[in-house]
C-alpha cells in the first residue's frame, strides 16, 4: 500500500515533469500564436480546441506544467534555503533574540500565504514568474523556519551535542555534522508537502490575475480565462483543473512515501 | 596543583532561581570524587560549570591551575582536552545518524590533536572492551550497556586527565551496571574520575572522597568511608538511612 | 479462590512473542513482586492484567480477576473492573494526571464513580471531605492546597502520593504498582514504600509490585516471580529466593545487586 502511493506519486510527478521539459523543445503549436478559430472545439489539429483568442489550448496547458513546476520548485528552494537558515540561526540565538524571532514568525504565519504573496506582487512593478517565486517562497520560509527552529532546538538538547561541544566542535561544525543530518529528513518531508501547496498557491495567484501573463500562462490563468466560457467550452476548465490535481496529488503521494522512507522508527523495526 | 579548584561559586538560572550557593572544593590528582545529590540539588549545573559550558555568576572555577574563561578559545581548547564527559542516557548520548568510528574520532579533528584516528579508535574501543569492527556500525546496532561503553570510549580518545560522569549507570540494567562500574573503576586507576550520582553505592564503589549537595549547597564533604560510617549532617544521615538494602545473606553452615 | 489467577499468559506483537506462557496467582492480602530487567516483559504483564495493552499487542491465555476472565473481553466490560477490582499506579505519576486539570477535579471522578456504584450521591461538601480524607490517608499534609493545585505545581513525591490516593479512592482489592518509586529520590522512595506498606496492610489489599530494583522488592513483597525475556524463571517466597536462588539467572541478579552494595559495607 505504502509502495503503491510512492509509485503513483512518482508516476504523476514524472509525467508532469516530462511534459514540462518537453515544452522547451516542442508543443503541438506555438502556444502564443493565434492560429485557430475562437473557442473552436477539439479537433485533429487542435486536440483540446482553442481559447477565445484562437490559441492552441493543449499547448498552453502543457506550458502550464512547466510554469507550475518552475514556480513550485523555485519557491520550495527559496523557502527551504531561507527558512532552514533562519530557523537554525534562531535556535542558536540567545534567549531574548530567539523569543522575538519566534513571535515574528508566528505573526508572519498568521497571514495567509496568499495574502502575503499578494503583498509581494503588489509591491513589485509587474507580475512575473520571479515575483511569484519570491512571494510564495517567502511565505513558505516562515513555516519552514519555525519547524527548523523547533527541530534544531530538540537536537541541541541531546547529550550527544553537549558531548560534541565538550570535544571542542565549533558551532559551524556542529551544525554540519550533527544538526543538519538530524533535522533534514523531517524538513524534506515538510518541504515536499510545501511544494504541493506552492503549486496551488501559484495557480491561485494567477487565477486572481497576479501571475505571469500569456504566453507563459499558468493553469490558474487558464482557469480564470475559461471561467466565463465554461458552458460553451468546458474543456477549458476541465483540462487545466485535471492537470493541477494530478500534479498536486502526485507531490502529496511523494511526500507521504518520503515520510515512510525516512521514518527512523521504521529503520529500527525488525 | 589541584585539577579543579572552585571558590565561592554561585549560579542562578536566567529566571532568577538560585541553583548553587557558595560552592568551594578542590579535586586532587588520583583522588576520585563523588558528588552525591538528589534531583534539584544543582549537581547537573555544577557539572556544566566544570565542563566549561556555563560560567558562574560569582566565584571562580580553576582547572589545571588556571581560571576558565569561556571566551578565551585557546584556554577552552586546552580545557576540552583536560576533561571529558559521560552522560546518563545511553540512547541520547550518541548521534543516531553517525557511525561509531566517526563519532569516536570527532574530538581528534575538532581539537586538532596530533593523533591518528586509525590507531586511536581501535585503542579506545579495546579500552572499553568492544570489538574493533564496532567502528563501522551505527548506534542502532548496540544495546544500552554497549552504547555507554562507546560514550566512555569517545571521552577517552582525547586522553583527558579528568573523566566527568553524570549518573553513568543509573539508566542501565543491574548486570550491565556492575560491568560498567568495573570498567569505570579500572579507568579510575589511570585518570581522575568525578562521579555525579544520586546513588551512594555507585559513589562508594568508585570514589575515595565525596561531596553531598543539598539544594545547591555542600552540606558535607570528606572521605567516602568516613561519611558512610559517621555521617555528620542530618541530610546525609537521612539519605543513608532511606537507602533500600538487600536482605542479609544467609550464613553458610559449612 | 484467588483474587488474581494468571494462567499460561502469552503476549505477542504480530508474530513476535514477548511473553511466553507465564502463570501465577495472588490471594487477598498477598504481596507479589514481579522482578526483571528491561525487556523481561514485566510491565506488559501488568498492563495485560487490566486490559491496557498498547494497540498492536495481543494477550492469549487466561487472566482471571476475582473469577472473571479479562483476556479477550471487550473494553466496555473491563472499565468497571478497573478501579473497583484492580487499580494501577505507574512509574511516572504524570501519566496518570492530566496536566491541564486541577488535582481536585481529577480526584473527584473516581470518588463519584465509587459513590454511584455504592448507590450514594455525594454533594459538593461530602465530595470534598472524601477527597481530603483520601489525601490524608496518603500522608499529604496540606490537602486543601494540593486539591487546588495543578499537577506541575507539586513535587514528584506528592504527585505519586496523589496517584496512589486516586488509585485507592475506588477501594480496589488489588493494587498493581509498576515501578512506582523508580523516578523518585531515595528519601522520597523510602516514604512512598512505607506509605504503600501501611495502606496495603490497613485496607487488606493485594499488591502486585513490578520493579527492577531488588532491594525495593525485597522490602515490600512476600513472594517474587523472577522474569527474563518473557519467561518466569523462578518463583518463591522472597526470603527463600533472595537467600537461596535456584535459577542461574536469579543467582546472577542477586550476586550483582550484592556486589553493588559491597562498597557500602567497606569492601571493594
Amino acid at each position: 500500500m505504502k509502495r503503491l502511493t510512492l509509485r503513483l506519486g512518482l508516476l504523476l510527478v514524472g509525467f508532469n515533469l516530462a511534459v514540462g521539459l518537453l515544452t522547451f523543445f516542442w508543443t503541438p503549436h506555438d502556444p502564443g500564436a493565434m492560429i485557430g478559430g475562437r473557442l473552436s472545439p477539439p479537433s485533429w489539429t487542435h486536440w483540446a480546441g482553442t481559447d477565445r483568442l484562437g490559441r492552441d489550448f493543449l499547448s498552453q496547458v502543457m506550458v502550464g506544467a512547466r510554469i507550475a513546476l518552475l514556480v513550485g520548485a523555485g519557491a520550495t528552494l527559496l523557502g527551504g534555503a531561507v527558512g532552514i537558515s533562519l530557523g537554525v540561526l534562531a535556535a542558536y540565538a540567545r534567549r531574548g533574540l530567539d523569543d522575538a524571532f519566534a513571535a515574528a514568525l508566528d505573526i508572519l504565519i498568521a497571514f495567509p500565504t496568499l495574502l502575503l504573496a499578494m503583498l509581494v506582487v503588489a509591491a513589485s512593478e509587474t507580475a512575473s514568474l520571479g515575483t511569484a517565486i519570491l512571494a510564495i517562497g517567502l511565505a513558505m520560509s516562515a513555516i519552514i523556519a519555525r519547524l527548523a527552529r523547533i527541530l534544531t532546538k530538540r537536537v541541541l538538547a541531546q547529550d550527544y551535542v553537549t558531548a560534541a561541544r565538550c570535544s571542542g566542535l565549533s558551532w559551524a561544525r556542529l551544525t554540519r555534522t550533527h544538526v543538519l543530518p538530524n533535522i533534514l529528513p523531517t524538513l524534506a518531508v515538510a518541504l515536499a508537502a510545501q511544494f504541493g501547496l506552492a503549486v496551488i498557491a501559484e495557480a491561485s495567484l494567477s487565477y486572481l490575475g497576479l501571475g505571469a501573463p500569456p504566453p507563459n500562462a499558468s493553469w490558474g490563468t487558464l482557469l480564470q480565462q475559461a471561467q466565463s466560457t465554461v458552458h460553451r467550452a468546458p474543456i477549458g476548465v476541465i483540462l487545466p483543473g485535471l492537470a493541477l490535481v494530478s500534479l498536486v496529488l502526485g507531490i502529496n503521494f511523494l511526500a507521504d512515501g518520503l515520510r515512510d522512507l525516512l521514518d527512523p522508527e521504521r529503520e529500527g523495526a525488525e | 596543583m589541584s585539577l579543579f579548584r572552585l571558590e565561592g561559586v554561585d549560579y542562578a538560572y536566567p529566571d532568577g532561581a538560585q541553583v548553587l550557593h557558595g560552592i568551594s572544593f578542590a579535586l586532587e590528582e588520583g583522588e576520585n570524587l563523588g558528588i552525591l545529590g538528589e534531583s534539584g540539588s544543582g549537581k547537573s549545573t555544577l557539572l556544566r560549570l566544570l565542563l566549561g559550558l556555563d560560567r558562574p555568576d560569582a566565584g571562580s572555577v580553576e582547572a589545571d591551575g588556571s581560571p576558565l574563561d569561556l571566551r578565551d578559545r585557546a584556554r577552552m581548547k586546552a580545557h576540552r582536552r583536560f576533561v571529558q564527559p559521560v552522560f546518563q542516557d545511553p540512547y541520547g548520548s550518541l548521534d543516531p545518524r553517525m557511525r561509531i568510528g566517526r563519532a569516536l574520532a570527532e574530538p581528534i579533528a575538532a581539537l586538532g590533536l596530533p593523533l591518528d584516528p586509525h590507531t586511536e579508535v581501535p585503542r579506545v574501543l579495546a579500552a572499553v572492551g568492544l570489538p574493533e569492527d564496532s567502528a563501522r556500525r551505527s548506534p542502532r546496532a548496540f544495546s544500552g550497556g554497549q552504547r555507554q561503553r562507546i560514550a566512555i570510549a569517545r571521552a577517552l580518545i582525547a586522553r583527558p586527565r579528568v573523566l566527568l560522569a553524570d549518573e553513568p549507570v543509573s539508566a542501565l540494567d543491574l548486570s550491565t551496571r556492575v560491568r560498567i562500574i568495573e570498567l569505570l573503576a579500572a579507568l579510575g586507576r589511570e585518570l581522575t574520575l568525578v562521579m555525579v550520582s544520586h546513588d551512594v553505592a555507585v559513589v562508594a564503589a568508585l570514589c575515595s572522597r565525596m561531596i553531598v549537595l543539598e539544594q545547591g549547597r555542600i552540606v558535607e564533604a570528606g572521605p567516602v568511608r568516613r561519611i558512610l560510617e559517621a555521617p555528620q549532617h542530618p541530610y546525609t544521615r537521612r539519605l543513608l538511612a532511606s537507602l533500600p538494602r538487600m536482605p542479609a545473606p544467609e550464613r553458610t553452615t559449612s | 479462590m484467588s483474587l488474581l489467577e494468571v494462567r499460561d499468559l502469552k503476549i505477542r506483537a504480530g508474530a513476535r512473542r514477548l511473553v511466553h506462557g507465564v502463570g501465577f496467582s495472588l490471594g487477598a492480602g498477598e504481596r507479589l513482586g514481579l522482578v526483571g530487567e528491561s525487556g523481561s516483559g514485566k510491565s506488559l504483564i501488568a498492563m495485560s492484567l487490566v486490559g491496557l495493552l498498547a494497540p498492536g499487542l495481543r494477550a492469549e491465555g487466561s487472566v482471571k480477576l476475582d473469577g472473571r476472565e479479562v483476556v479477550g473481553r471487550p473494553e466496555r466490560d473491563l472499565t468497571p473492573l478497573r478501579g473497583s477490582l484492580a487499580a494501577v499506579v505507574f512509574q511516572d505519576p504524570r501519566a496518570a494526571l492530566d496536566p491541564l486539570m486541577r488535582i481536585g477535579a481529577q480526584m473527584a471522578a473516581p470518588i463519584r464513580r465509587r459513590a454511584r456504584r455504592e448507590g450514594l450521591s455525594l454533594d459538593a461538601r461530602a465530595l470534598k471531605a472524601e477527597m481530603i480524607a483520601a489525601l490524608e490517608r496518603v500522608a499529604i499534609s496540606e490537602p486543601e492546597r494540593i486539591l487546588a493545585a495543578f499537577p506541575h505545581e507539586v513535587s514528584g513525591g506528592q504527585r505519586q502520593r496523589v496517584a496512589i490516593a486516586m488509585a485507592l479512592s475506588c477501594r480496589p482489592r488489588l493494587l498493581i504498582a509498576d515501578e512506582p518509586t523508580t523516578a523518585l529520590d531515595v528519601a522520597t522512595q523510602a516514604e512512598i514504600l512505607d506509605l504503600l506498606d501501611r495502606r496495603i496492610r490497613e485496607e487488606g489489599l493485594a499488591l502486585l509490585f513490578i520493579s527492577h530494583d531488588l532491594p525495593v522488592v525485597a522490602r515490600i513483597a512476600d513472594r517474587v516471580v523472577v522474569m527474563r525475556r518473557g519467561e518466569a524463571v523462578e518463583e518463591g517466597p522472597t526470603a527463600r529466593v533472595f537467600a537461596r536462588p535456584e535459577h542461574d539467572y536469579t543467582r546472577g541478579l542477586i550476586a550483582a545487586a550484592r556486589r553493588l552494595e559491597q562498597a557500602l559495607e567497606g569492601g571493594s
